[in-house]
């Protein structure tokens, strides 16, 4: 199987001050992998280079087939294929729900509004919030309006999604109604990469968990090394996190 | 000695009223149209367009705001008019006072866009939208309804100042009561009748400002919040 991500020693520096010390992982298509590690260790920064978001100064980086590294990429092209998530959920407060969600698909791809309007019912209820429709983001609850930004996403079909620490400003019981829509998301074999302090969402849907520190990948396998890592820095952080 | 308040000879000229409060009113009117339209769009280049062009929206803002709106009355009506081309006088005050609020919407509406979270424009940019989209379908609207009461005062502030365009001979409301007052001589009189003539241009001038911000943000009317 093809890796539809694929990073090779990746470097990225904001000024004098090197962020990401030489990454390489790959994820095949279909996937989950969890990115886990300390504050500061990187974790974001990689997620943004891989929407190009940052751009990065060494080594190579492939996203369903775009190569990040080079100058003249074809971003339009690379943004339909990739979506991302993040923490704090940008939802457009002029727009309703239905309008966030079919704001891209008509702009970007041309696409009739009841068209449109069509896609974004069936994103919606995915997410499951058919009955929201037609309400405004300050209307409602921020785990409503996560999925929201999920759905938004979804709308343009990507080839691969990436989330990162989207349940970290949610209380304990909108988080569960996020996670259950990765859970179907994965389930529906979109490949996934997300950045998470949520380790027990991690050891249930993660194909593959990549631990980061000090910018760089300090061990990777399948979930099973959050049960038994083979680094005491791992053994570390996951007791850690269990703590809290 | 007793003074003697006598409107009826004040009132006996309502025609002129009349006309002069009209006039104001679509002076005004024009004037907030091509206002908001040239502000929006120098706010959008002042804050993501190329440097050069950031420059010049700067020097027009600035030299608009630290010169006085009859000097650049009088320099653009009979600018125009010296050049050879021959427009009407009211027509010259618009652009006058168009390029004149222009310069002040500029100011507001820049600080509505600057007080657009980052993560709204990085959304807008990971679903694939161009700068150009971004600025149309994400950025103008919130920022406009952010501003918004800003706004709508210092188009208030724009009607009364346009009384100040009498003196280049235009015939707004202050024009027409200073030909009253020159006729009767009863100088209070018509600065009582000016005054609530003016009260409720002001009054107008927020009710519409009221009814766009319906028709422009529709959030705010099913929401029922308000501005
Ligand atoms: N735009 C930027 N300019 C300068 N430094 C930055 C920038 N973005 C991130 N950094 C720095 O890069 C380092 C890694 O940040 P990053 O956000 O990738 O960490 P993280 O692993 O996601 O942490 P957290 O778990 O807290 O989200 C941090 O020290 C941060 O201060
Ligand atoms: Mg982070």
């Amino acid at each position: 199987m093809s890796p539809i991500v694929e990073l090779k020693d990746v470097r990225k520096s904001f000024g004098a001050l090197e962020i990401l010390k030489g990454v390489t992982f790959g994820v095949n298509k279909g996937e989950v992998a969890a990115i886990i590690g300390q504050s500061g260790s990187g974790k974001s920064t990689a997620l943004r280079c891989m929407d190009r978001l940052e751009t990065i100064q060494g080594g190579s980086m492939v996203i369903c087939g775009h190569r990040l590294q080079d100058s003249n990429i074809d971003l339009k092209a690379l943004r339909r294929d990739v979506g991302i998530v993040f923490q704090s959920y940008n939802l457009f407060p002029h727009l309703t729900v239905a309008e966030n969600v079919m704001l891209a698909p008509r702009l970007v791809k041309g696409i009739a509004r009841a068209e449109a309007r069509t896609i974004a019912e069936a994103v919606i209820a995915k997410v499951g919030l058919r009955e929201k429709m037609d309400f405004y983001p300050e209307q409602l609850s921020g785990g409503q309006q996560q999925r929201v930004a999920i759905a938004r996403s979804l709308a343009m079909e990507p080839k691969l999604m990436l989330f990162d620490e989207v349940t970290s400003a949610l209380d304990p019981q909108l988080t569960g109604e996020v996670l259950r829509v990765m859970e179907q998301l994965a389930a529906d074999g979109m490949t996934m990469i997300l950045v998470t302090h949520e380790m027990g969402f991690a050891r249930k849907v993660a194909d593959k968990v990549i631990y980061m520190k000090d910018g760089k990948v300090h061990e990777m396998g399948s979930s099973d090394i959050l049960r038994s890592p083979s680094t005491p820095e791992l053994a570390d952080f996951i007791s850690e996190a269990a703590e809290h | 000695m007793t003074y003697e308040f006598d409107f009826a000879a004040v009132l006996e000229y309502w025609p002129l009223l009349v006309q002069g409060t009209w006039t104001t009113l679509r002076l005004t009117f024009f004037c907030t149209i091509f206002g908001i339209l040239i502000g929006a769009f120098c706010a959008v280049v002042r804050t993501g367009g190329p440097g050069w062009a950031r420059h010049l929206v700067g020097l027009y803002v600035e030299f608009i705001r630290n010169t006085p709106l009859l000097i650049q009355s009088y320099f653009l009506i009979f600018g125009i008019a010296s050049m050879g081309v021959r427009l009407p006088i009211l027509v010259g005050a618009t652009i006058a006072l168009t390029i004149n609020i222009g310069a002040y919407t500029t100011e507001i509406v820049r600080a509505g866009i600057e007080s657009i979270h980052r993560g709204q424009l990085e959304a807008a940019e990971c679903l694939g939208l161009s700068r150009v989209q971004t600025y149309l379908h994400v950025v103008i609207r919130p920022a406009l309804e952010r501003v918004y009461p800003a706004l709508a005062s210092q188009y208030v502030l724009l009607m009364l100042a346009s009384s100040i365009l009498s003196s280049v001979g235009v015939e707004e409301l202050f024009g027409m009561a200073n030909r009253i007052q020159s006729d009767t001589f009863r100088n209070f009189e018509v600065f009582v009748v000016l005054g609530v003539l003016y009260l409720i241009l002001a009054v107008i001038v927020r009710a519409g400002f009221a009814l766009l911000g319906l028709a422009l943000f529709p959030r705010r009317r099913k929401l029922g919040t308000p501005l």
